[in-house]
């Protein structure tokens, strides 16, 4: 931008700026370029992990998910900075991996809390009453409903963000919700401010209507089918 | 109570010890693998999963013996693929078959590896499915330590690689070429067929791409042959198959009985039937994107054949129950956002056609709508069968013109009542904070834009309408 002339007398129309373009994903650093290392602060840990994905897989490439995962468990979300680390250690462009990031729904663009409540609003969870328990962790927690249901809102206190979310593949538990990636269903309007207390309090969350204390919903008698009874392979 | 499961795969499956690898070999596991290697010849595998007529468990239903003979021979780097990605929409099958037994899809991964002379191989997981892949891991290192998965396994000289690769949260990647570029590490875009991913897929090489249940049954065909498969299910639909049963139904879950039970005994007879006071009013068969049924089809047998047969599909095997209480134009409008949200924006009449039917769906719901209008609603939907680069379009496209189609009276009601009303119906649209569109007597673009441009406060929903959609 060396050749830049400000032009003297410039009025402001007094437009409203893209709050993007002063804070949010500013690119640091050249987007197109490859970082090197030594130009980035990257945690050793960090570099570590993305560095044993990237050994096991014939392309190196293949790691850019994994590597975007490890940005995340770090910072929280995808930090402009964190991506510049991570495409440093790949000899990738950080645009590369933001157009990777920005393609999949979990990853964070955007500062995100400490905990994450997805509730799914899809077609079972939404005939058993999905955005009814969407509008309970809204109101539990004090995130914009609007937001929520439009890519996700954080809590009054910036402390979880909630978000209604495609099917989740729990529709027997539906309407259910994923917190912090832990499954919870067939959850009750009242029980959204249960589990953000026990989120606040350090708690286990609703351990009764954890996934993994389910059972299978047809018993746990065996078929007692000769040709079942009499297998050969697994599972015998 | 009539009607039983007939539980294969999911057999001893409330054992929680059945998840580590003891458990499994306590129950049999792995004898299958060491059986393979030590006396049987990789054709002789495939021939026996050519003949025993599994068909793919993930949507497609095509032969998993004829794809795995699909596979160049020679020693070129060839790859596994399992599909976990299980997003669409009433499917939670693979869910299970991870959590609960791991190592019986393992050990199904190393031997369909041996049979094609594939050496690296990938289970695709969808990253929401965290405690699941942990569970996968754990598995794959023990599967490892055990010396079913390395180099030179039981010293047959085959080698194998096996990698528990997250995805992080896009219904598409779970179409085949879509995985193979995400697993590649790039955004998940569908690419053009042919080639086929069996002759030039994951890294340009050879690749087999199968569903975590068809994966399952490997073990099962190699361990008792072919005839014993067949004896399960119907001649063209042999096996058995879990079953994900959810909606408006009293027990939610998945059943694994024999393909080509009724309808009737899966919703009713496993499932409990509706919830109290309500009916079954339409029901999806085969996942959000298989054309709805209704109640009169209700004791056809559930096979591919028959559910073909019927105009819809058996798909993942996922069904979905609407009650009397839900209104079937909502429903679409659901399924529809859903396609819409998902839909990767790579060819027109997907990205268009799905934009457009949310839209009109809207229209609809708000009683802006004509009858006219469900005509256009199903020529749109005419227009994306059968011309996009994959099947996602396909997939919005069918139920919601089965919907229209045979629910045409109750959209023509709501398009009436919410008419008359004066008032358009906001229902199941507030909800979501969006689906205001600037209409003719509403706001129009040009003013939104001149009112954001001065920096005056623009409608609330009007932002949300112009939001540009996720993924
Ligand atoms: C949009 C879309 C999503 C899909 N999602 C899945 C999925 O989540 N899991 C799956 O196994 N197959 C899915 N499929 C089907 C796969 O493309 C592929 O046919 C399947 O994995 C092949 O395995 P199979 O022959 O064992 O069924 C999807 C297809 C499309 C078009
Ligand atoms: S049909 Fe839809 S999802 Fe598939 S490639 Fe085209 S735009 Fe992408
Ligand atoms: S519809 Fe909610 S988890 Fe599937």
């Amino acid at each position: 931008m060396d050749d830049f002339t400000p032009i003297e007398d410039f009025v402001s129309p007094g437009l409203p700026v893209d709050p993007a373009n002063t804070t949010g994903r500013e690119a640091l650093g050249d987007p197109q370029g490859v970082p090197e290392l030594s130009d980035v602060d990257c945690p050793d840990a960090l570099r570590e992990t993305i560095e044993a994905s990237m050994a096991r897989y014939p392309d190196h490439k293949s790691a850019s998910i994994p590597a975007l995962w490890a940005v995340q468990r770090t910072y929280g979300w995808c930090t402009p900075e964190g991506i510049r680390q991570a495409a440093a250690v790949m000899q990738v462009t950080p645009a590369y991996l933001e157009s990777v990031a920005s393609f999949y729904d979990l990853f964070r663009l955007q500062p995100s809390g400490e905990s994450q409540v997805l509730v799914c609003t899809n077609i079972s969870c939404w005939m058993r009453g999905g955005d009814e328990l969407l509008d309970a962790f809204c109101a539990a927690t004090g995130a914009d409903r609007g937001e929520a249901g439009h890519g996700g809102a954080l809590s009054a206190d910036g402390s979880v963000m909630v978000s209604g979310f495609e099917c989740l593949g729990a529709c027997d538990l539906a309407p259910m919700a994923s917190v912090n990636e832990r499954y919870f269903g067939p959850l009750e309007p009242a029980d959204a401010k249960t589990a953000i207390e026990q989120l606040r309090g350090g708690e286990e969350v609703l351990p009764d209507k954890a996934l993994t204390a389910r059972r299978l919903p047809g018993g746990d008698e065996e078929s007692s089918d000769e040709r079942v009874t009499s297998t050969k392979g697994p599972n015998r | 109570m009539s009607i039983v499961e007939t539980r294969v795969l999911l057999r001893h499956a409330t054992d929680p010890k059945l998840a580590t690898i003891d458990g499994y070999r306590s129950y049999g596991g792995y004898s299958t693998l060491e059986k393979a290697y030590g006396e049987m010849e990789p054709d002789t595998i495939v021939n026996e999963l050519e003949e025993s007529g599994l068909r793919g468990r993930g949507g497609a239903g095509f032969s998993m013996g004829k794809k795995v003979s699909f596979l160049p021979h020679g020693n070129q780097t060839k790859y596994l693929c399992c599909n976990a990605d299980e997003s669409e929409p009433g499917a939670f099958k693979d869910r299970e078959l991870m959590q609960r037994n791991p190592h019986q899809l393992i050990e199904g991964i190393v031997i369909a590896s041996y049979a094609a002379g594939i050496s690296h191989a990938f289970i695709f997981i969808r990253g929401e499915y965290d405690v699941q892949a942990d569970i996968l891991d754990r598995a794959v290192a023990e599967a490892y330590e055990a010396g079913y998965l390395g180099r030179n396994i039981l010293g047959s000289g085959h080698n194998l690689e096996l990698v528990v690769h997250r995805g992080a949260g896009a219904y598409i990647c779970g179409e085949e070429t879509a995985l193979l570029d995400a697993l590649e590490g790039k955004r998940g875009n569908p690419r053009l067929k042919p080639p086929f991913p069996a002759v030039q897929g994951l890294y340009g090489g050879p690749t087999l791409i199968n569903n975590v249940e068809t994966l399952s049954n490997v073990s099962h065909i190699v361990a008792n042959g072919a005839d014993w498969f067949k004896s399960f299910g119907t001649e063209q639909s042999p096996g058995t198959k879990v079953v994900s049963i959810s909606g408006g139904v009293r027990r939610p879950g998945n059943y694994e009985v024999e393909l080509g039970v009724s309808l009737r005994d899966l919703i009713y007879g496993l499932a409990g039937g509706p919830l109290e006071g309500r009916e079954v009013k339409a029901f999806y068969p085969g996942g959000s994107s298989s054309p709805v049924l209704t109640p009169a089809e209700m004791d056809l047998p559930y096979s591919f054949e028959a559910m073909a047969e019927a105009g819809s599909m058996l798909g993942s095997g996922s069904i979905i129950v609407a009650d009397d209480s839900v209104s079937i134009p909502h429903m679409a409008l659901r399924t529809a956002r859903f396609y819409h949200h998902e839909s990767c924006g790579k060819c027109t009449p997907c990205r268009e056609g799905t934009n457009w039917t949310v839209k009109m769906l809207e229209r609809v719901v708000r009683g802006e709508a004509t009858p006219m209008d469900l005509d256009i609603i199903t020529s749109v939907q005419g227009n994306i069968i059968g011309h996009c680069l994959c099947v996602l379009g396909d997939s919005m496209a069918m139920p919601v013109s089965a919907m229209v189609n045979k629910f045409r009276d109750e959209f023509e009601e709501v398009i009436a009542r919410a008419a008359i009303n004066g008032l358009p119906t906001t229902e199941g649209l507030e909800s979501n904070g969006d689906g205001f569109e600037p209409g003719p007597d509403g706001v129009g673009l040009e003013v939104l834009q001149r009112e954001r441009l001065m920096g005056r406060p623009v409608p609330e929903s009007a932002q949300a309408a112009e939001e540009l959609p996720r993924g």
